[in-house]
């Protein structure tokens, strides 16, 4: 009876995590008979008798009100195709995109052309993932300047953010980038000289492959310390 | 005649030596690495992606399609014809159905989750090698398992019943019968059973016994190397 992991351990496929009916059975855990299974790699998260897996690995899932970056990868009559690296485009309708009056004849790329990469909120899902509205209205949603692009393991991005936001300001402000991290791992980076692109991406990759230990924070600071940056408090 | 000593000296309830390995593949969604004696598997999982043709999208659940193959350069000896084969596509099928009813892909509507496993050097227990690496490379990918599986051959080498066997014991003179068996780790559910050859049904009794305590020994050697890699990314603790 009872919990057979501890907190932040590292589970696999198939593991036991808890026997009994004390526990329930929360994000990528089910339960067989009286015994909760893990069905990721993942790291145990246990919250009053709720136990779940926060995944370690796995594609990025399309989920209603993420902020996502993706690439226009075709465009319509009406609208513009998003690739944000899930199996299916999203399609962002021109109602959705310009607030203008739009002729029906008229050039849509002069908004938003093939290879632009914008950073998009979801709206709706439909068809468990096949079908998915995104939108170029709201506050933080914008055509995404020059700069370049790093990919990270989607479970990782509230890491790279930080609790409201520390981790991403931290590298901001040393790194003087201007960085939009998207839901779906794609984390855009712009800054004025290249090296502090490439120092920003460099801080964004050591996180990724050290978000699971704790004091991640403090080796951050140390990190860019001994880059030789005194950031401006 | 009877089979006392194995060829390679191991004890008739020893597996070769064996290896694991998790991302080997960097492009991919999730790949793993699994080695048994001088079998070398890869696999490499991409998706859950768009599935074409459409006619072949399942509304309700995403569909999961294994490509097994040797190459051709991975023989003992001959050169392996390369392409598919009866051979490769059989095998294909029976990894799939020994994967698919531990993976729940209800999650990926409409799409499908290629599973690619390549043969790099073989002796033996392709078949089993090639579930074992598929079966961590889908850990990897982040796809949803009730369990992994691990697989192992067993099988009658002149009249003693032997676990895991080589391609030396395969083409004993006194003829072989050779079990591929694939399990579910956690439940010892079987998702995998063939045969070539001829055995009694108290002996095929016997060799699944053997094949489950194979089994057992492989399934910690995989789930140490899905730890393994996070471990020691993270330059440990």
């Amino acid at each position: 009876m009872g919990l057979f992991v501890q907190d932040k351990d590292i589970v696999v496929p198939g593991q036991e995590l808890a026997e009994g009916m004390d526990y329930l059975p929360s994000g990528d855990v089910i339960r067989e008979k009286d015994k909760l299974i893990s069905i990721k790699v993942g790291t145990v998260s246990i919250n009053n008798r709720f136990v779940k897996v926060i995944p370690l690995a796995g594609k990025y899932t399309p989920k209603r009100e993420d902020l996502v970056i993706g690439e226009v990868v075709n465009i319509g009559f009406s609208g513009w195709r998003i690739d944000f690296g899930w199996a299916f485009e999203g399609n962002v309708s021109l109602k959705d995109a310009v607030a203008e009056f739009v002729e029906k004849s008229a050039d849509l790329t002069k908004y938003y052309n093939l290879g632009d990469w914008v950073l998009t909120q979801i709206v709706h899902v439909a068809g468990g993932g096949k079908i998915i509205d995104l939108s170029m209205r709201g506050p933080s949603v914008r055509k995404l300047g020059p700069g370049r692009l790093v990919r990270v393991t989607p479970s990782k991005v509230p890491r790279i953010i930080g609790k409201q936001g520390s981790m991403i300001t931290l590298i901001k402000d040393s790194t003087n980038c201007k960085i939009f991290v998207g839901q779906n791992g794609y984390v855009w980076i712009t800054g004025e000289k290249p090296e502090q692109e490439l120092l920003a991406s460099e801080a964004i990759a050591k996180i990724e492959a050290e978000s699971h230990i704790s004091g991640l924070t403090d080796r951050m600071k140390v990190f860019f310390e001994e880059k030789g940056i005194t950031r401006k408090e | 005649m009877t089979y006392t000593q194995r060829f390679d000296g191991r004890k008739i309830d020893e597996l070769r030596p064996m290896e694991a390995k998790i991302g080997v593949v960097e492009r991919a969604t999730g790949s793993a690495m699994f080695r048994i004696g001088k079998t070398y598997a890869v696999a490499a999982v991409y998706g859950p992606r768009e599935l074409y043709p459409q006619a072949m999208q399942n509304p309700l659940k995403g569909r999961l399609r294994c490509n097994y193959n040797m190459m051709a350069f991975s023989g003992s000896g001959e050169r392996v014809r390369p392409g598919p084969s009866r051979r490769s596509k059989e095998i294909s099928l029976v990894t799939e159905k020994a994967l698919a009813p531990l993976v729940d892909l209800t999650a990926f509507p409409s799409t499908v989750i290629d599973v690619f496993v390549e043969l790099i050097q073989t002796d033996a227990g392709t078949r089993c090698a090639g579930i074992c690496a598929a079966a961590l490379a889908l850990a990897d990918a982040g796809i949803p398992m009730k369990d992994l599986v691990s697989s192992v051959a067993v099988g009658k080498v002149g009249g003693k019943i032997v676990l895991d066997l080589s391609k030396e014991e395969e083409d004993h003179p006194d003829g072989a019968t050779d079990i591929a068996v694939a399990m579910s780790t956690r439940t010892n559910q079987i998702t995998l059973l063939q045969m070539d050859g001829e055995v009694s049904a108290d002996d095929l009794k016997e060799a699944l016994q053997l094949a489950k305590k194979g089994c057992d020994a492989i399934k910690n050697v995989q789930i140490q190397a899905l730890r393994d890699r996070y471990y020691q990314e993270g330059n440990n603790e």
